[in-house]
């Protein structure tokens, strides 16, 4: 007891003496980016994907390890909305990692673990403090902590390696990171916090879910919710810390959120964006750790947040549901679904105008209905029959609608009437205004609207201008051979 | 005698030192409808809240079902309001109806089949089995108080309190919820409603607490429903305390 106290009294005096002497030291030069000597980029290739160098197998173990921790605790930062507080978190660490350096002067991961964790503690603390004792708001006690524990840290650091050890250090990859520099104790470090993130999430996976979703309603069904709220940060401050030495303190941050705003993108429920996060995480960080191998031994944060980055972009552009290109295809096709059924519809009017007489209609007539050139009603005329809904019998210029065709035809008058007839008679607006708007919604109108729209308007069969609403024949399940007078005569 | 189900003794509550109910005493009996109704910042959600341990109280105390609330919450169920959550969250309808069910599970629990069946029962109560699988963004208003009502059912409680569940929802969703609620009082629960609207308060609680930083009136419906009362809640004559809370605030 008595020893251990004292090795820290002379740990303490050292760690002290230490500051000291860096403060009056003349600047040597910083340590130069990659130990190794230079070799090609196929040999360092092979080298990596043989995975004989232990070196190798450590730095893409320990890279994975780390994405998966962060993808984990970065869904819940996204779901929270608390993105900024990893960015904070991250780099209120440095003061740490370099005091824990300090503490004997090596590399030794417990000593940084510990250091670290303690300056994204205390960072957090004061966060908190700045809130509640002032009337300052989230974001600013963030940035404050943020620069000022970082600009601490840079101190500390450019110092160490002013030391005459200390630009053999190392320390400087804790800025921007260095796979490459991931040992065997710290694979092992990795691995534990790693597996005591996932077995935490997943023993209270729903007690995480209820207190980020509602944490009003989680108070009130009786659970610690400070105390989960504080669990995370320390898992967070964890994870931060693992990460570091294969991300650093600047890129880290990214690392948290990359991956699981991806994984967002791509799915509505927590536990998938969850494993879809850890697979994202992990996948980027091996890509890091195996480029930055590639480009001999170039820092590994940069890559693995670019590797993060081209699966955020691909979910942004290739996502089925909120992905642009998903985007621009649905508005596409439905701005062709729309055209087909205003063709359809001018076909009708076509034919209404002749009360139904005869059963083909010319490109010329459609044309003069459409006020358009013959050549764009012929492209228009090819989609319908691209979709079944008209044949388009050999050089006749004209074109017969099939039985589908004349559903939908019938269905987008009746919605244009129904609506209009809504518009003038229960809303109260003006005959002459309503057309306009009947042109949008009877695209939109649903068949249980248009049955509500029917049942509230008696079954209405004229429209406000005294038009007939045609209904809709019912659709037969074998088509017959031709569609004489289209089934009904005005 | 069984105890009341809620019971509150000088509660005190301040924001920021600034206090925004004074002194509340309230007894609340079985079985009844209770609507708790003021002006805006007149403390109806923080009373509700304090009476959960949800807020600190600078002092008096709470019982629920004779035993102090932290230790009876098992017997509460809460609704929330409606803009306290992120409805992006991804979570289905079923999963947050399922959360009612957590303060039965207790930690480390994973929901059963019987919390599924009991979640689907609730849903289907409020008619919104139909999206029990449908992530809770693009809800209408009216759909995403019926999934709070939900998880509340779920919760199996004795006393409820619900944070403005008339807010924002469609008339179809106001008379169901009002019918839910009858429901729930026919089987012996005691409800505690936030409710904005004075002229429907009239027709739905049994009871109406009048409040403005202070119990103003506390009875049934018919007896506390009149000018007097109403002009004291409403009325410009509390600027008083106002002030002193002000000044309690600046001083103090």
């Amino acid at each position: 007891m008595n020893s251990r106290t004292n090795r820290t009294t002379v740990r303490l005096l050292y760690l002290l003496s230490s500051l000291l002497y860096l403060l009056f030291t003349t600047p040597a030069h910083a340590a130069r980016i990659g130990d190794l000597s230079e070799t090609s980029l196929w040999d360092q290739a092979l080298r990596f994907l043989t995975f004989q160098d232990p070196s190798v197998r450590y730095a893409l173990l320990g890279s994975m390890l780390l994405g998966i921790s962060c993808g984990l605790l970065g869904s819940f930062l996204v779901v929270r909305k608390m993105a900024l507080v990893g960015d904070a978190l991250s780099h209120a660490v440095l003061p740490g990692v370099a005091l824990g350096f300090l503490w004997n002067m090596s590399k030794d991961p417990v000593a940084i673990f510990i250091g670290a964790t303690l300056a994204g503690l205390l960072g957090t603390a004061v966060v908190n403090l700045l809130k509640q004792t002032t009337p300052l708001k989230e974001d600013t006690a963030l940035g404050l902590v943020l620069a000022s524990f970082f600009a601490v840290g840079i101190c500390l650091v450019t110092m160490i390696q002013r030391l005459p050890t200390g630009n053999k250090s190392g320390i400087d990859k804790f800025l921007f990171g260095q796979a490459a520099a991931i040992g065997a104790a710290d694979v092992q470090l990795m691995a534990v916090v790693t597996g005591l993130v996932v077995v935490v999430i997943a023993l209270f996976y729903k007690e995480f879910l209820v207190t980020s979703f509602d944490a009003g309603f989680a108070r009130a069904v009786g659970l610690p919710v400070q105390a989960f709220h504080y669990g995370l940060m320390l898992l967070l401050a964890f994870a931060v810390v693992i990460a570091l030495q294969a991300v650093g303190v600047v890129l880290v941050s990214a690392m948290l959120i990359t991956p699981a705003a991806a994984a967002y993108l791509l799915t509505d429920r927590m536990h998938r964006m969850l494993l879809l996060a850890a697979v994202f995480g992990m996948a980027a960080g091996a890509l890091g750790a195996f480029l930055s191998f590639l480009g001999n031994n170039l820092p590994t944060g940069p890559f693995m947040v670019l590797a993060a980055t081209a699966v955020f972009a691909a979910a942004f552009l290739f996502g089925p549901r909120h992905g642009i290109v998903a985007r621009w295809w649905r508005q596409r096709s439905r701005a062709a679904r729309i055209q087909r059924e205003n063709t359809l519809k001018a076909i009708y009017h076509v034919l209404e105008a002749r009360n139904f007489q005869g059963e083909g209609v010319s490109f010329s007539e459609l044309a003069e209905r459409r006020r358009e050139t013959e050549e764009e009603i012929q492209v228009q005329a090819a989609a319908l029959a691209r979709h079944e809904l008209a044949t388009l019998p050999g050089e006749a210029d004209a074109l017969f609608l099939t039985p589908a065709g004349w559903q939908t035809a019938c269905a987008i008058v009746r919605n244009h009437r129904l609506w209009e007839l809504y518009l003038t008679h229960t809303a109260q607006i003006a005959p002459d205004h309503v057309h306009e708007d009947a042109e949008k919604i009877e695209h939109v109108l649903g068949e249980d609207m248009v049955r509500e729209l029917e049942r509230r308007l008696n079954y209405a069969t004229k429209d406000p201008h005294g038009k007939v609403i045609p209904g809709v024949p019912v659709m037969l399940e074998t088509k017959p051979e031709a569609t004489p007078g289209y089934g009904r005569s005005a | 005698m069984s105890p009341p189900p809620l019971e509150i003794h000088d509660l005190t509550v301040a924001y920021h030192k600034k206090p925004v109910l004074w002194g509340v005493d309230l007894v609340v009996p079985p079985g009844k409808l209770v609507g708790i109704v003021g002006p805006n910042g007149a403390g109806k959600s923080t009373l509700i809240k304090a009476a959960m341990g949800l807020l600190p109280v600078s002092s008096g105390w709470v019982k629920v079902f004779g035993e102090p609330v932290a230790k009876n919450l098992r017997r509460v169920g809460y609704v929330p309001q409606r803009e306290s959550v992120d409805w992006d969250f991804p979570v289905s309808v079923m999963d947050v109806v399922l959360m009612g069910r957590y303060g039965k599970l207790g930690l480390l629990k994973r929901p059963t089949k019987a919390d599924h069946d009991k979640a689907r029962e609730c849903l289907d109560k409020v008619k919104m089995l139909p999206y029990a699988n449908r992530q809770i963004s693009n809800l209408s208003g009216g759909q995403q108080q019926r999934v709070f009502l939900a998880r509340a059912l779920a919760q199996e409680s004795d006393l409820y309190f619900m944070d403005e569940p008339f807010s924002g929802v469609d008339a179809a969703t106001e008379s169901a919820i009002i019918a839910l609620l009858h429901e729930l009082r026919a089987a012996g629960k005691t409800l505690l409603v936030v409710h904005h609207d004075l002229p429907t308060a009239r027709n739905y609680f049994d009871m109406l607490l009048l409040l403005n930083m202070r119990v103003v009136a506390f009875g049934p419906t018919e007896e506390v429903f009149n000018y007097e009362t109403l002009q004291k809640t409403y009325g410009g004559r509390l600027t008083i305390l106002s002030e002193v809370a002000e000044a309690v605030r600046v001083k103090g």
